[in-house]
């Protein structure tokens, strides 16, 4: 059997999880859950058995008791193989467990197959460049890289059963003390499902005021480049790209970014990307859905316009917003 | 992206070498702290000669010294890294006392392992935060905010601890030209670790193809509006 | 994407600041199809212009090079992308405050005004954060500015389109040149082929490796320029424009330093030399930053950093003030130091301007399109002819040698005779053992090392004792000797013998030999075989494209003598006058060749020793070549002179030169003949006869009329340049070639100065001296005439002040000197009746 680590939140398993219980189906064996905290439904994907633990200490995150339960989970079961999703807490979680059973980790697995050595294919430089590689281990680590696998239901009939671990002070040392949400409260860039980016082409920080309007017209994030956090004109929690933020939206709106490797890694995950850039060579042209050529600071504020312009017309309520306002 | 002749590493010959995000925003802050409260910082990194010029870079900040661990230009796995890192830090803190703080990047840019530091930080027996952004040292603790989606989670564990870092931790300082000559004058201890065989073997690298994007041209300048808003719709955005 | 045509006028391949000027002004002169392309992308493509400097000084020794840049500054004037910010070059030296009268020279030689001398007081006046107690001095240079290299480049590239003349074609690659019976015909692109008869090589350091798509060789290297940007300067803290503070270049250090918005840019020319090949240019999608933008080498720079630490310590010396940005950036370097310009002698309508910077672009780009237009440019371009390298000197060996060796003399205290160190002993003269057994110091010409004196004729100083001129300045005393003016004196009196291997010659052969020289000869070719004709050849506007010998040999053979340096264009010039019908060919005879002069009043006597042939005067007369039998060898003696004096130019196959060498050294001995060095053939003996030399007095910017040289008739064929010759005829000239002497040599210190050429002639009272056309006056050539006791000058003066005594001045390293017109046109010196040549 394999055991896969299965984020969740809000009652429901983290869309990466899935995407990894899908790629662990592949080993042809049964496949484990592990939940910890609380459970949730795993019966439409394939999983035999949800193993949740819960422990007193658990009521926050704490990286090395998640290790340390995964370790004990299997070797009580005498797991074939462990995985959990490429995410920020699957990937730290998987490397303590490595670190703890002296084994190889293949973080951010694209394709997996069984075998000895299991071979598989992993992301490198944020999924800019794939490495194939033979990972020799008696039981292989591997975590999914989010959004490369799709998710493949498989109703099966899982048996629940809860466990209490046997956690050291030392493996509660580190755990999260307190959440500190973001001010403002807006959409998050993570899960918002449009995000307009601007890049150097916006030229300045005063010029995201575009860019803001149209996304909160949008009801979405405002997301940059590694350029503009560079120059200071927007905060590096925007950043979207290979050492920022990871977005996958339904539509990713490029303004004035050209669409460098580092920047790519960062959105490669979006459904859509439109393009809107002076360049029609540029770069981005190449990895968009949509493109429109010329001058953003004259067509961002333009789709704004035509936004207002058409909720006039479709949505009467609570009333029109007043035309051109931004100009 | 283009691949050397075998396929097993990158064809950098045009690239040059620089420090990676996230390890540059390591460096400027073990700078930061010492600026703060004294004390002595050390940058260590693993690779092949040319790296010593990164090394300098470093220390053209305000990095005291240098400790290069030199490879013949191989890549190194993580589990063979760790240990390397693991034994010279063992060896400098036998000889000097324990690092109160030890920074890595969180991944590194090229093979993005995600492990380097923790396998360090358990190699060393210390506690370990990953992903951090925001570092304050309070007495003999360190607290530690860690970016999660919609805030930050916050650890405080005592030192000496490892902490791994995300580009945005601080905004790195260009170095000054002073700066850059004394970087020439501070020490680098050169040593050449043993690489043991890699349990995770590369056998080749692949340059993904395209995601199959074939932009569709919506029209050129502000007259393109009503086509953008058009696709909004049709897709269920607007 | 592709709106490419399938045929073109021409086709321009790059779009630097070159190619975007180049097709401008074809455009403006009239051209319509013309294509622009490159295979980056546009505004910026990544080449060298993209990440230039951009400044520009605008004084510099060579007259051509002043002339591009003064041409060019207009033209960025013009299109409002000029920033004027001034300039001032620090010296930290003595040497290098020397060096900067000399820079004032030049500036008053080629016009460029204002420009001052300033005290390291002003300089800090001019420039506040610069630590004034290191330098002894500045040259200072109003008009120096920044342009917006890619600005121009697009202004003209949409001038262009917007007349209809024009198609862009941005990335847009170059796949293949096609040529057709050595003409090109078609140029494979990305986007697809073009047919055309004319393609222009625009690519900077990229243009070798295209030419050669083309079996053509463009001769220069990828070289790294080194620069860093530092900021934020707190001085510079809002700061409105680009720049406001003059830009500075440390010259004893090679370096610059410019305010760039709240930045400061440092660039270097001190580090090693830093060569690639063009296969190292990367592709764009495989550079770090661009393709000419290479990862930044540290180490090459850390003692720039101390230099640049001590001239402007407020600003690098500052912690808060970071590196920004640094690179090796690329530029391309040719072994000569000047540009490539001009059709390709490999490969006919294959055009290049490459190694061209940004400070001479647009006014390169216009020079070129006249010259694919009008068949010449305004500006003679004799310097940067592609056509000037001879074969070794394109090979990579040679180009990588002496861009190396020219690197650091970016900013160099240059000596106008200063010899090259590096790939010397590349061409040997068949005696050159015999010239190293006595001493020769060696000079290059064109590969051959030629004798410029030799050591071995010390006896002849005391001989001669105070009739030899010496020099006591080190500056003028540098790569010269009193020999030169004691082998003269021996030649002057007995006789002197003469390596002159470095001629390049070539034979015009075939039916249609008389007609292919004809065709470009300003004097009658039609004469008795076994004559030799001096001759200018004209440009079409009536200047000066060369002046050549030609002997007659035959009804169907001609034989063209010229100098080393211009002979590889002369040679292109010919081959691309020969008759379209094939009746003549053209053989290069240089290397089966070699030539010794022998001349001064006991000539006759040696070669009658040495033949037993007919030399007397009756029998072999001035004007006359013919075979005569030395021993065992065959020569083809020429009777013609540009010492002045009685003798021959004796040519032999190159395997028998050494037997006759030996055998005139041998007949020469006992009427104590010398070996003579080149100073005195192309110096004292030339000078004291007033003959012109090319790239001195004659030049394409001055005609016959103005040289002095038009004979009583013109003859009845027609050839290059007639019609503008007989206009020329009519017309008063502009200025008049005259011959000056030194009046006075005493410096202000007590010491004696020797001017060596290119200086300002001004009046007495200092004001400059120009002709009607708006050409200042300058010395031509300058040099010791022992015979007549004068260091004599030549130098083009205006109607007014051509009159035999007229008083003038030459300005030399910082002082003025009273010359004296000795002769107005070209009468000479010394034996203006010419008995000695023809007696």
């Amino acid at each position: 059997m394999v055991l896969v680590l299965v984020e969740h939140a809000d009652g429901k398993a983290i869309d990466p999880s899935l995407q990894t219980l899908t790629a662990a189906r592949s080993f042809g064996e049964a496949v484990h859950g592990l939940l910890i905290g609380s459970s949730v439904d795993l019966s439409a994907h394939g999983v035999a058995v949800a193993h949740v633990a819960q422990h007193a200490s658990l009521d926050s995150f704490a990286p090395d008791a998640w290790a340390a339960i995964i370790v004990q989970l299997a070797d009580r079961l005498k797991a074939r193989a462990i995985f959990a999703a490429g995410t920020d807490r699957g990937n730290e979680v998987m490397a303590r467990v490595a670190a703890r059973m002296q084994l190889p980790l293949a973080t951010n697995c694209t394709a997996v197959a069984t075998g000895s050595p299991v071979t598989l294919t992993r992301q490198r430089w944020g999924g800019s460049l794939l490495e194939e590689s033979a990972l020799h281990s008696p039981r292989p680590l591997v975590t999914v890289a989010p959004h490369t696998v799709a998710i493949a239901l498989y109703p099966a009939a899982t048996t629940v059963e809860e466990f209490t671990p046997q956690l050291t002070e030392q493996e509660l040392a580190v755990k999260v003390l307190e959440r500190v949400s973001n001010k403002g409260g807006g959409v998050s860039l993570a899960e918002a499902k449009v995000v307009v980016s601007g890049g150097r082409g916006v030229g300045s920080k005063e010029g995201f005021a575009i860019i803001e309007d149209l996304a909160s017209l949008l009801g979405g994030a405002v997301g940059c480049s590694r350029v503009v956090t560079s120059a200071g004109w927007r905060p590096h929690s925007d950043q979207v790209g290979q050492t920022g933020t990871k977005v996958s939206p339904e539509l990713y709106i490029a303004c004035g970014i050209s669409g460098a490797t580092q920047h790519m890694a960062g959105c490669r995950g979006a459904k859509r990307i439109l393009a809107i850039n002076a360049d029609a060579e540029a770069p981005i042209m190449q990895n968009a859905d949509y493109a429109v050529v010329g001058d953003l600071k004259e067509i961002v504020p333009a789709i704004s316009a035509e936004l207002r312009k058409s909720r006039a017309v479709h949505a009467p309520l609570p009333g029109p917003l007043p035309e051109g306002e931004r100009g | 992206m283009v691949l050397a002749a075998d396929s097993m590493s990158l064809e950098t010959r045009h690239l040059g070498f620089t420090i990676s995000p996230h390890e540059e925003c390591g460096v400027e802050e073990a700078v930061r702290l010492i600026e703060a409260s004294g004390g002595e910082s050390v940058v260590l990194t693993l690779g092949p000669i040319e790296a010593a010029e990164q090394l300098r870079d470093a220390m053209a900040i305000g990095i005291d010294r240098a400790i290069h661990l030199q490879t013949d230009g191989g890549e190194w796995d993580p589990e063979s890294t760790a240990a390397a890192i693991v034994d010279a830090v063992g060896a400098e803190e036998s000889a000097s006392g324990p690092f109160d703080l030890i920074f890595f990047g969180n991944e590194s840019a090229d093979a993005g392992g995600f492990q380097v530091g923790l396998r360090v930080a358990r190699g060393l027996g210390r506690p370990a935060v990953t992903g951090v952004k925001k570092v304050t040292v309070e007495g003999t603790s360190v607290r530690c905010e860690q970016e999660v989606d919609g805030g930050r989670d916050v650890y405080v564990v005592p030192m000496p601890a490892v902490v791994t870092v995300k580009e945005g931790l601080n905004l790195p300082r260009y170095p000054s030209v002073p700066g850059r000559m004394r970087a020439g004058r501070k020490p680098v201890a050169v040593s050449a670790p043993a690489r043991t065989q890699a349990r995770l073997e590369l056998e080749r690298l692949v340059v993904p193809a395209g995601q199959g994007r074939r932009a569709e041209l919506l029209g050129s300048g502000p007259s393109a509006a009503p086509a953008v808003v058009e696709m909004m719709r049709r897709i269920g955005v607007a | 994407m592709s709106n490419l045509p399938a045929h073109a006028r021409a086709v321009v391949i790059g779009c630097g600041i070159v190619g975007n000027s180049v097709a401008y002004h074809l455009c403006r002169l009239g051209w319509r199809d013309v294509v622009l392309l490159d295979k980056g992308p546009l505004p910026n493509p990544g080449g060298s212009t993209g990440h230039a400097s951009n400044f520009i000084y605008l004084v510099d020794h060579s007259k051509e090079m002043t002339a591009l840049t003064v041409e060019s500054v207009n033209q960025y004037k013009e299109m409002g992308v000029f920033t004027q910010s001034g300039g001032v070059e620090v010296a930290r030296t003595k040497e290098r405050m020397q060096e900067l009268t000399r820079r004032m020279a030049s500036a008053a030689a080629w016009g460029i005004e204002p420009v001052s001398l300033v005290s390291p007081a002003v300089v800090k006046d001019l420039v506040p954060f610069i630590n004034e107690t290191i330098i002894l001095g500045g040259f200072y240079t109003p008009g120096v500015g920044v342009v917006d290299s890619l600005r121009a480049g697009t202004i003209m590239r949409d001038r262009a389109q917007a007349s209809g003349a024009l198609t862009v074609a941005a990335k847009t690659e170059v796949l293949g040149i096609d040529v057709k019976d050595g003409h090109v015909r078609c140029v494979r692109t990305t986007a697809g082929d073009i047919e055309a008869d004319t393609v222009v090589i625009t690519c900077g350091v990229w243009s070798p490796r295209v030419a050669r798509m083309a079996g053509a060789r463009i001769p220069l290297t990828p070289a790294v320029h080194q620069m860093i940007d530092v900021g934020p300067v707190p001085r510079f803290a809002g700061a409105k424009g680009d720049i406001e503070v003059p830009i500075v270049r440390d010259m004893d250090t090679n370096m610059y330093e410019r305010q760039a918005g709240g930045d400061l840019e440092i660039g270097s020319y001190a580090h090693r030399p830093i060569l690639y090949d063009p296969e190292d240019i990367p592709p764009i999608e495989r550079a770090a930053l661009s393709p000419t933008e290479f990862p930044f080498t540290q180490p090459d720079f850390e003692l720039q950093m101390q230099h640049a630490l001590e001239l402007v310590p407020e600003i690098v010396g500052d912690e808060r003030v970071g590196v920004k940005y640094a690179i090796n950036g690329i530029l391309s370097l040719t072994p000569d130091g000047m540009p490539v310009l001009g059709e390709s002698p490999d490969v006919k309508g294959l055009w290049s301007a490459a190694a061209v910077w940004v400070k001479e672009g647009p006014g390169t780009g216009k020079a070129l399109a006249e010259w694919m237009v009008h068949g010449e440019s305004e500006i003679d371009l004799h310097s940067s002819d592609i056509a000037r390298f001879h074969e070794h000197q394109k090979t990579r060996s040679h180009v990588r040698a002496r861009a190396a060796e020219g690197f650091n003399k970016t900013y160099g205290i240059v000596h106008p005779s200063e010899q090259w160190a590096s790939n010397r002993n590349v061409r040997l003269a068949p005696f050159h053992g015999r010239e190293r057994e006595l001493g020769a110091m060696f000079f290059e010409a064109a590969g051959w090392e030629r004798p410029m004196w030799y050591e071995s004729n010390a006896p002849l100083l005391e001989e001669f004792g105070d009739r030899v001129n010496r020099r006591t300045a080190e500056w003028e005393s540098r790569w010269w000797s009193p020999l030169i003016n004691a082998e003269h004196l021996a030649m002057r009196e007995r006789a002197g013998l003469f390596d002159l291997s470095a001629f390049t010659i070539f034979d015009i052969t075939g039916p249609g030999a008389l007609g292919a020289v004809q065709a470009v000869t300003l004097r009658q070719m039609d004469v008795p075989a076994g004559r030799n004709v001096y001759t200018p050849v004209l440009s079409p506007s009536g200047g000066f494209k060369s002046d050549l010998t030609i002997m007659r040999l035959g009804d169907e053979h001609f034989r063209v003598v010229t100098g080393g340096a211009a002979g590889m264009s002369d040679k292109k010039w010919f081959a691309d006058h020969l008759p379209a019908d094939g009746t003549a060919q053209l053989f290069d005879m240089t290397s089966a060749m070699t030539t010794i002069g022998l001349w001064g009043p006991r000539a006759r006597d040696i070669l009658a020793a040495a033949t037993a042939d007919d030399v007397s005067n009756e029998g072999f007369k001035f004007g006359a070549c013919r075979t005569i039998d030395v021993d065992t060898v065959r020569v083809l003696a020429s009777r013609i002179s540009y010492v002045g004096d009685l003798g021959w130019e004796l040519y032999v196959p190159i395997d028998q030169g050494l037997k006759l060498w030996d055998m005139l050294w041998e007949a020469g001995r006992p009427f104590g003949m010398a070996a003579c060095g080149i100073g005195v053939y192309g110096t004292t003996g030339r000078l004291e006869k007033c003959y012109r030399a090319h790239g001195n007095e004659l030049e394409t910017e001055y005609n016959v009329v103005e040289a002095g040289m038009q004979a009583p008739r013109v003859k009845s064929e027609d050839f290059v340049g007639r019609e503008a010759h007989l206009r020329h005829r009519e017309e008063a000239p502009a200025a008049v070639l005259c011959t000056l002497t030194v009046d006075d040599h005493k410096s202000k210190s007590g010491e004696k100065r020797y001017m060596l050429g290119r200086e300002p002639i001004l009046r007495r009272d200092g004001a400059p001296v120009v002709d009607r056309k708006g050409r200042r006056s300058y010395v031509t050539s300058a040099g010791a005439g022992p015979s007549v006791g004068k260091h004599i000058l030549m130098s083009y003066l205006p109607p007014e002040h051509a009159t035999l005594g007229g008083e003038l001045s030459v300005q030399y390293m910082g002082e003025r000197y009273p010359v004296t017109v000795a002769v107005v046109g070209s009468t000479p010196l010394f034996d203006p009746e010419n008995t000695r040549i023809r007696s």
